[in-house]
Formats: structure tokens, C-alpha cells, sequence
């Protein structure tokens, strides 16, 4: 068979719409020593763009610490692999869908929930969890009420369908989100730690098989559209945000994992962003063989579909494997049991490349390796980011007394109660959730127990924004510290690196920072990452969105017993601060909430201190001595009692600040590495003595009971009526009536 | 107790039901397939479990209403056989003609997963034999298309022949249709066929059994079934 004939001719406009550089179209004809066909042009574009190549990323990812003795699979499958003992492996990764969600945020949303869904499915691993993390324009922007309303939604849609429970999260705001909201879905399994699929193809002629949905023309250069800034243009793409079928991926999980466990499976790889084109490579390049596909096989809803839509299409809910010798027909069998489409679209070659047939014609005949796992990779420029002045206490003016300013930070956008989010998403189904949304982290029993996992996802933009080496580390930082507060041991993260157009220096150097950070903070806290991904040109018109690292940690529970919550659980029991406090106020949610100010250098993270403290706190809790953990972040020491007070509907009376501290630096300042611990009453001094003794700074700020929340010198506040003001300003921002 | 569990297509808390029957009652229960015929042998209890069976296309538990294993479940209810429907399963019993009425969007028109309070309304079937008449339990909620509604005469004979099994109430017992989960009209959550043998309900007793995980009101229920079908 000839290649086919090039027309159209590829001229410099439509390499250019394709999202390739002149220098790397030119890369590529030297590559094949020819002028490329369509189809391979579109193959190229979607293989080499931001999206899937990591192009601008990958020098600095390769700098961050991926192992360590509970590792079994690290960065550069569809998700990571970490040992949790008696045989089972925890599978987890997070993923942006930023674009989409921007463009048609109920369906954006939804897919980008399915397609992590998938990741962790193809593994070999049951999805057990759902988490999220969300960030919006600010809440006067004409298009926040929607696109929140719409990814909610489409969250949910998409993981109460499939069957999922969604347990934790984030949802923030801030104006630099207005034309670029983000969209990060992280998804957790369950695995045996000898039954994980891989995406690499081993051996020669086996059948290559295509599983799930049909192709449709739905999704037509995503991947390109999420290597690109928006431009006013943005609504318009539309027609390139996918449509899931929750429906379909829940067949083709049961599916999936039905044929792994007969045996049928040599490589598996879900089609995702750039579908066709993405996985087949991807299975052929790790595992070093060639693949020819023959698009006639391929089971489409529309008719007249040309080789290029095929190969581009991001039609959801569909998977290619490499199917084990003579195993096809048991295979099928299963498949069309689940009433899914199952197709022998093409085999496994010793050519190293990628060939592409369609009606009797090469469509494309490509080196296999070079499109995938040797794409061009870039070292671009940066700047280092200028560093910020500190904020000292004395440079704050309020008129807002230390009341009034809790009761504006806790009904306040950012800190408010995310309820009528988080309940719009199914927490429970499973039946193994230990710990739901509100808390530090989200607790879920792996199988009938004892043990469980906590998860959580977080980063500060603010603090990333200010000085993005510290915001990496501390992104870090609050993850480990949250699993810390619900009696868990940080095991591993997953990373989803959100950031604006990598070719202004500037952004090349917060995300270099960011990284920097990141990897100070796995390396001290003994938590490496093991899958992420990278958003870049979050832009709309020229404008960033804030450097958002976001962190996804998981960790292990040995036994129930010994997890932690942080309401309080009784009366008169004496409430301990571990931790020191210096009062830091610079980028802190007290500055820019209360008083309008969004300056200042972060708090710094030491990472000595964190790991010290929280040990510490970890076996006040396996010991049974700690009655309640919080962790202290956004908002303060005064925001987290509050917090603990709400959730118990048992009031506080706080101690003085200490001589010498202002007030608001005091129970507002974000200092890190501190918790809040109430132990029973009659315990306090032995477990200040024991902190004392392990070098942990140590201070009893108060004691439980009554249904006030007591500051000195300043009014009291009612536990009922600070709750209803935390519980309502979203809902009554959403037009709801509860 | 011998229970079959029937797993449609998209059906997704066919897990936790089954844990459930296992935990309070010892029962192995089988699950069964919607393309089959027959229910196994000696079955004494079908649970239609929580999900989106077929994706919840066309209408909620519509195309599920007339999988072949229906005919089956039909014909045991026809016997007196107890039939449990829990969400998409009620949402199903209505559209297979099992139970009357029919389940419509909730109405804030969003999914609502969160703990409600549940009135009993009678204690003396084989659902409820082991909760107090008018007790109030604690138990979840998880849908989007709960809302229970039927024309007057159907809600006036359901209320008149007593098969109201739960409705949603307030903390004083008081019931209120707009301070419920999804309106459903006079707070209807669950409720029985004529003979009181098939009850659908849309909260989940079976995400309420384990102390580790949280409050056990759920386990009423299953211990209820468990009671009668050792009797029987």
C-alpha cells in the first residue's frame, strides 16, 4: 500500500493551527524526510503539544523525589502505584480539566472526573474515592454563579452515576480565575499489588483491541485547546468540549476489570486526551514495539469519518488493550455481556512504527518512539521571582475588632462552609466512608477494614503567588499536615501543576519555583510524588491565573481505632496549640479578606518543625490521648477554634494572646506547622511536659464548654449564630433557599 | 434468609447492599443478573439496589422495569414474596407497576446526599418489626429524582390503606414537605404494596449498619427481614 496523497498541502497557517512552532513542524519533516500527510500532521500536533508531551515541564519534574519503599509505581503511568501492606496497593492520581470546564462547565467537569476515573480503572484498581479541587473568578464576576453551579453539577453527574463517593476537596476564589477557572480531579483505587496493568505492550502481532464507546467527532483537538491561552475567542470552542456517559465508563470499569482478572490483559492504556493517537503510541513507544492500527475496524457513531477525526477524536468512555494470545473470544464475551463495543483494530509490529490504514490506504507511517517517550522537551527561560517584603504586625490597620473580623472570615467566600457543594456529590456510596467532607482530611475503610486511607487535596495560590518556592513547600506541607490531623501517615502525593503560558519567563519562573518547593517539601516530609500533571497556559487575554500547585496526599491508617476528628468532644477539656507562632500576617486570608490587602511575603515553611510537630500530634493520637485535632492554615488560630466549635456546637473561652503579641497577629497570623489538640480534662500538663521533653513548642490557649465562643477583651459569639453565618453565605450566594 | 440482589446495568450499591444483608442478618446473598429468567431457588427476598440503571436514560428505573428478571421478581412478589427497592430499586418497583406513584425530580432540581431524619410510620411489617412505631431514625439520602408524587385518589388510598413506610420528618417529629430532602408530597419516603410485602424506599438503610463507619439506624431494617424470614 502508498502512502496517500497530501492534499490538502500543509502550509505554514494550518501548522499553525495545529498549535506547532515553525521550528517544530521543521523537526519533524527532518524527522521523516518528507512533507507529512493530514493525518499525521494532526498525530504530531497532538502528540508533541503541551498536554501530552510535557514539553516545557518535564526537566524540572524529573528533579522531584518519586520513590521510596512503599513505591511500586511512580510518574509516568496513568497513575501511581504505593504498597499499603496485606497485599493491597493504593492507586491514585489527579488531573486538570481547566479549559473544558471554562467553556461548558457541566460536561468539563464531568469528563475530567471520567477521565480520572479511567486513569486509576486501568490500572487494575476499583475506584474507591473521588476528591476535587476547584477555583473560580471572584464571586462578583458575572460568570462565577454559573460555571460553579455547572461543574458541581457535572461532578457530581458524573461520580454519583459511576458509583463513586466524592469526599473531599477545594473550592476557592479570586478574580485572576475570572477567564480561566480551574478544575482538578483526583481520583483514588484499590488494587492487588500483583494484579497492576501497565500501559506497555509486550510482544509481537498480538491483537490490539478497542473497547468501550464509539468514536465520535466530540473532542477534535482538545489536547491542543489545553495547550493554548484563551483569547476572546473562548466560547466558541465549544464543539471541542467532550460529552460523557458516566453510564458507559461504569460498564466499562466492571468490564475492564472483569476480563484483568481472566487473565486476558497484556497492556492497557484508557484513550484520553487525544485518544486514538495518544494510547496507541503510548503502548507502543513504552513498550518498544510498532503498531499498526486499521481504522476500518473502528466502531463509529457517525458515519464518513476521515482517518484524521478518528485519530483525534476524544469520544469518552474508551479503552485500547493488548489482548493476551488466544484469549480474544473469552474477552469478547465479557465485553459484549457489558453491551460494549469490542473491535480488533489492529497489532503489535517489531517496526517501531506507527502505521495507520484506512479504506486500503496509509494514512500514516510514523517512528513510534519519537512521537511518544522521546518528544522534543524544552528548557525554557525563567526569572526568578522577586521576593516580597514581610508584613509586620505594626504595618496593619483594621478597624474591625478580633470578633467581628472572625465572623467576616468565616462567612467569607474562601473559608465558608463548601455544604451545598460537597453535597451535591454522593460521600457515602460504598458504604466505607469513615470521615466525609468538613474535616481535615476525608477518611475511607479500605474493604471491611481495620485499615483505611485519608486523602486530601490543597494549595494556597495566595501564598504561591507571593513567593512560589514557599507556596510549593507549604502546598506540601498542608497536605501531610492534614492527613497528620486525622491520625494518618502521609504515604505519597499526586501533583496537578496549574499555571499560566510557560513562554513568559516570569511564569516559567513561579512554576520552576513551585517545583523547587514541592520537591524540598517530599524530600523533608518523606513523601514522594507518584503521578501528576501539568496545566499550563491557564491565560485569558494575556492574564495568569495564580500559580496553583495543587497537592493531592494520601495516607495510610493502620487500624480505625485510631483516626481523629476535630470537633470537640466535650466540655471542660483544656485546648492546646502546638506549634510556634510568630503572628504572620503577610499573604494571610486576614489581610486580604478583612483588610484588603493582598501583600506581603508568605509564611516560610521549616520543614524540620513540620515533621517534629506533627509526629507529635500523630501519636497523641495513636496513644488516645488527643480528644480532637485540627490543623491551623488559612484564616488562623482563631478560624480553626471556630471551626472545631462549629462542628460540636461546643463553645471555647480563650487565654490573653501573649505578652508582647498583637491580637490580630495572634489569632490571625498564618504561622505553619500547627495544630490545635484538646486532650480530657486533667491531662493537659502531662502532655505539655511530654511535648516539652520532644522539643515541640507547647501552649494551652484556652478551655472547651459553654455554647460561646469567648476572646478576651471582646464581645462573645454564640457557636449557633456563628454557624448559621458560615453555613449560609453560599448557599444564599447561589440563590438557593437552603 | 435467602436473598437474591439483582445488578442492572449501572446499578451501583448492589455492593452495599449485599454487605449489609450479610452483616445483620449472616445471609450470603446471591446477585443476581437482569438478563436472566429465573431468581435461584428458594429465594425469600429480591432487593433492587441504589444506582442508575441504564444510566437512568428515558426515565429513572424505566428500561430496568422491564429487564427479563422482572418477570421473575413479579411473579415472587405475586406469591407474597418480600421485594426490597432502595432508590433507583424504588424508582424501578414504580415503573414495573409494583408500587404506585412514581418519583420526579427533586424539588431544589439538584442531587442531595446527606443525612435525614425518618419517621416510622408502622412497626408491624416485615421491614419494620424491630424499629418503634413513630420512632425517628437517622439515615441518608442520596438522588436526584426523589420526589414522590401520585394523582389525589392514589395518595388518598396509599394514606388510607396505611402503607406510608417512612416519611421525612423534622427533629419534633413534625412532618414538613418543604423542609425535606427533595419534596416529596406528605414527605413520603418509602412505602408498601397492598399486601405490605414490597416496599420501596429512597434512603439507604444499608449505608447506616457499621458503628466504625457511623450511626446503625439502618440496621433495623435488615434485622426486621432477618426476623421475619427465620420465622417463616
Amino acid at each position: 500500500m502508498n502512502l496517500i496523497p497530501n492534499t490538502p498541502r500543509i502550509t505554514p497557517e494550518l501548522v499553525a493551527e495545529h498549535g506547532l512552532k515553525p521550528e517544530e513542524y521543521d523537526h519533524f519533516v527532518k524527522l521523516i524526510g518528507r512533507e507529512p500527510t493530514i493525518t499525521e500532521l494532526g498525530i504530531v500536533s497532538a502528540m508533541w503539544n503541551e498536554h501530552c508531551s510535557y514539553k516545557s515541564s518535564k526537566v524540572w519534574l524529573r528533579t522531584l523525589p518519586t520513590t521510596g519503599k512503599r513505591v511500586i509505581q511512580g510518574p509516568g503511568e496513568n497513575a501511581g502505584v504505593v504498597d499499603i501492606g496485606d497485599g493491597l496497593a493504593v492507586v491514585f492520581k489527579m488531573e486538570s480539566h481547566n479549559h473544558p470546564s471554562f467553556i461548558e462547565p457541566y460536561q468539563g467537569a464531568g469528563t475530567g472526573v471520567g477521565g480520572i476515573l479511567r486513569d486509576v480503572f486501568t490500572m487494575g484498581a476499583r475506584p474507591i474515592a473521588a476528591l476535587n479541587a476547584l477555583r473560580f473568578g471572584d464571586c462578583h464576576n458575572l460568570k462565577t454563579r454559573r460555571l460553579l453551579a455547572g461543574v458541581v453539577a457535572g461532578i457530581g453527574g458524573y461520580g454519583n452515576s459511576f458509583g463513586v463517593p466524592t469526599v473531599g476537596g477545594s473550592v476557592g476564589f479570586h478574580k485572576r480565575y475570572n477567564g480561566n477557572i480551574l478544575v482538578n480531579a483526583m481520583a483514588v483505587g484499590l488494587a492487588k499489588t500483583d494484579e497492576i496493568f501497565y500501559a506497555a505492550a509486550t510482544g509481537v502481532g498480538r491483537a490490539i483491541v478497542y473497547l468501550g464507546s464509539k468514536t465520535g467527532r466530540d473532542g477534535i483537538h482538545g489536547a491542543t485547546m489545553a495547550s493554548a491561552e484563551f483569547g476572546a475567542d473562548a466560547e466558541e470552542k465549544r464543539p471541542t468540549v467532550q460529552v460523557g456517559d458516566p453510564f458507559a465508563e461504569k460498564l466499562l470499569l466492571e468490564a475492564c476489570l472483569e476480563i484483568m482478572q481472566a487473565g486476558c490483559v497484556v497492556a492497557i492504556q484508557d484513550m484520553g486526551a487525544a485518544g486514538l493517537t495518544c494510547s496507541a503510541v503510548e503502548m507502543g513507544a513504552k513498550g518498544d514495539l510498532g503498531v499498526e492500527l486499521n481504522l476500518d475496524a473502528v466502531p463509529c457513531r457517525e458515519t464518513g469519518m476521515t482517518a484524521y477525526e478518528m485519530m483525534l477524536s476524544e469520544s469518552q468512555e474508551r479503552m485500547l488493550m493488548v489482548i493476551a494470545d488466544g484469549k480474544e473470544a473469552e474477552a469478547e464475551a465479557i465485553f459484549k455481556k457489558w453491551g460494549l463495543d469490542f473491535a480488533i483494530v489492529g497489532h503489535t509490529t517489531d517496526t517501531l512504527r506507527f502505521v495507520v490504514k484506512h479504506k486500503g490506504l496509509v494514512e500514516a507511517d510514523l517512528p513510534i518512539k519519537e512521537l511518544g517517550d522521546e518528544a522534543p522537551e524544552y528548557r525554557r527561560p525563567y526569572e526568578e521571582p522577586a521576593p516580597r517584603p514581610e508584613i509586620l504586625p505594626s504595618d496593619v490597620r483594621t478597624t474591625a475588632s478580633v470578633a467581628d473580623a472572625l465572623e467576616r472570615l468565616i462567612a467569607s467566600p474562601d473559608l465558608c462552609s463548601k455544604r451545598w457543594v460537597w453535597e451535591q456529590y454522593d460521600h457515602l456510596i460504598l458504604g466505607n466512608t469513615v470521615q466525609r467532607p468538613g474535616g481535615d482530611a476525608a477518611v475511607v475503610r479500605v474493604n471491611d477494614g481495620p485499615k483505611a486511607l485519608a486523602m486530601t487535596t490543597d494549595v494556597t495560590p495566595r501564598y504561591c503567588e507571593a513567593g512560589p518556592f514557599e507556596g510549593g513547600k507549604q502546598a506540601v506541607a498542608e497536605a501531610w499536615r492534614n492527613l497528620t490531623a486525622v491520625g494518618a501517615t502521609p504515604i505519597a502525593v499526586t501533583d496537578n501543576l496549574n499555571f499560566g503560558n510557560p513562554e513568559k519567563p516570569e511564569i516559567m519562573g513561579q512554576f520552576v519555583a513551585c517545583v523547587k518547593g514541592i520537591g524540598a517539601a517530599c524530600e523533608a516530609l518523606d513523601f514522594p510524588v507518584v503521578s501528576g500533571n501539568v496545566s499550563l497556559y491557564n491565560e485569558t487575554n494575556g492574564k495568569a491565573i495564580l500559580p496553583t500547585p495543587t497537592i493531592g496526599g494520601v495516607g495510610l491508617i493502620e487500624d480505625l481505632d485510631q483516626t481523629m476528628t476535630l470537633n470537640f468532644k466535650a466540655a471542660g477539656e483544656p485546648v492546646l496549640l502546638i506549634g510556634k507562632t510568630k503572628g504572620w500576617l503577610g499573604a494571610s486570608a486576614f489581610l486580604a479578606t478583612v483588610c484588603e490587602r493582598e501583600e506581603g511575603a508568605p509564611p516560610p515553611v521549616d520543614l524540620i518543625a513540620e515533621k517534629r510537630n506533627g509526629d507529635f500530634v500523630r501519636n497523641l493520637i495513636r496513644d488516645g490521648v488527643a480528644t480532637a485535632v485540627h490543623d491551623v492554615s488559612d484564616g488562623g488560630l482563631l478560624v480553626a477554634l471556630a471551626e472545631m466549635a462549629m462542628a460540636s456546637g461546643i463553645g471555647v473561652s480563650l487565654e490573653d494572646a501573649p505578652d508582647g503579641m498583637d491580637p490580630y497577629a495572634w489569632w490571625f497570623g498564618e504561622d505553619q506547622a500547627r495544630y490545635v489538640v484538646t486532650v480530657a480534662s486533667g491531662q493537659g500538663a502531662e502532655v505539655i511536659h511530654k511535648a516539652e521533653m520532644a522539643g515541640v513548642p507547647i501552649m494551652k490557649i484556652g478551655k472547651t464548654g459553654g455554647d460561646r465562643l469567648i476572646v478576651p477583651d471582646d464581645r462573645s459569639i454564640v457557636v449557633e449564630s456563628l454557624k448559621d453565618r458560615h453555613e449560609t453565605w453560599l448557599p444564599i450566594y447561589m440563590g438557593a433557599s437552603s | 434468609m435467602k436473598p437474591a440482589v439483582i445488578l442492572f446495568p449501572g446499578s451501583n450499591r448492589e455492593q452495599d447492599a449485599v454487605r449489609a444483608l450479610r452483616l445483620v442478618s449472616g445471609a450470603k446473598p446471591q446477585v443476581v443478573w437482569h438478563a436472566e429468567h429465573e431468581l435461584p431457588k428458594g429465594t425469600d427476598l429480591v432487593v433492587l439496589p441504589g444506582g442508575f440503571s441504564y444510566g437512568d436514560y428515558l426515565r429513572c428505573g424505566a428500561i430496568a422495569a422491564r429487564a427479563n428478571i422482572m418477570e421473575a421478581v413479579r411473579a415472587h412478589a405475586a406469591r407474597g414474596g418480600l421485594v426490597l427497592g432502595i432508590c433507583n430499586g424504588f424508582q424501578i418497583l414504580c415503573e414495573a407497576g409494583l408500587l404506585p406513584g412514581v418519583l420526579v425530580r427533586n424539588a431544589r432540581l439538584r442531587f442531595v446526599c446527606r443525612e435525614v431524619l425518618l419517621r416510622v410510620e408502622r412497626a408491624d411489617t416485615p421491614f419494620t418489626k424491630a424499629y418503634r412505631k413513630g420512632e425517628l431514625i437517622r439515615i441518608p439520602v442520596a438522588h436526584g429524582e426523589g420526589n414522590y408524587t401520585a394523582d389525589e385518589a392514589t395518595i388518598a388510598r396509599i394514606e388510607g390503606e396505611g402503607r406510608v413506610a417512612f416519611r421525612y420528618a423534622r427533629p419534633d417529629s413534625r412532618i414538613d414537605e418543604t423542609d425535606g430532602p427533595n419534596g416529596a408530597i406528605n414527605g413520603i419516603a418509602g412505602i408498601y404494596s397492598e399486601k405490605f410485602n414490597v416496599l420501596g424506599m429512597m434512603p439507604h438503610p444499608e449505608n447506616y449498619i457499621e458503628p466504625e463507619i457511623g450511626p446503625t439506624d439502618g440496621r433495623g431494617l435488615f434485622e426486621s427481614l432477618a426476623g421475619a424470614l427465620k420465622a417463616a
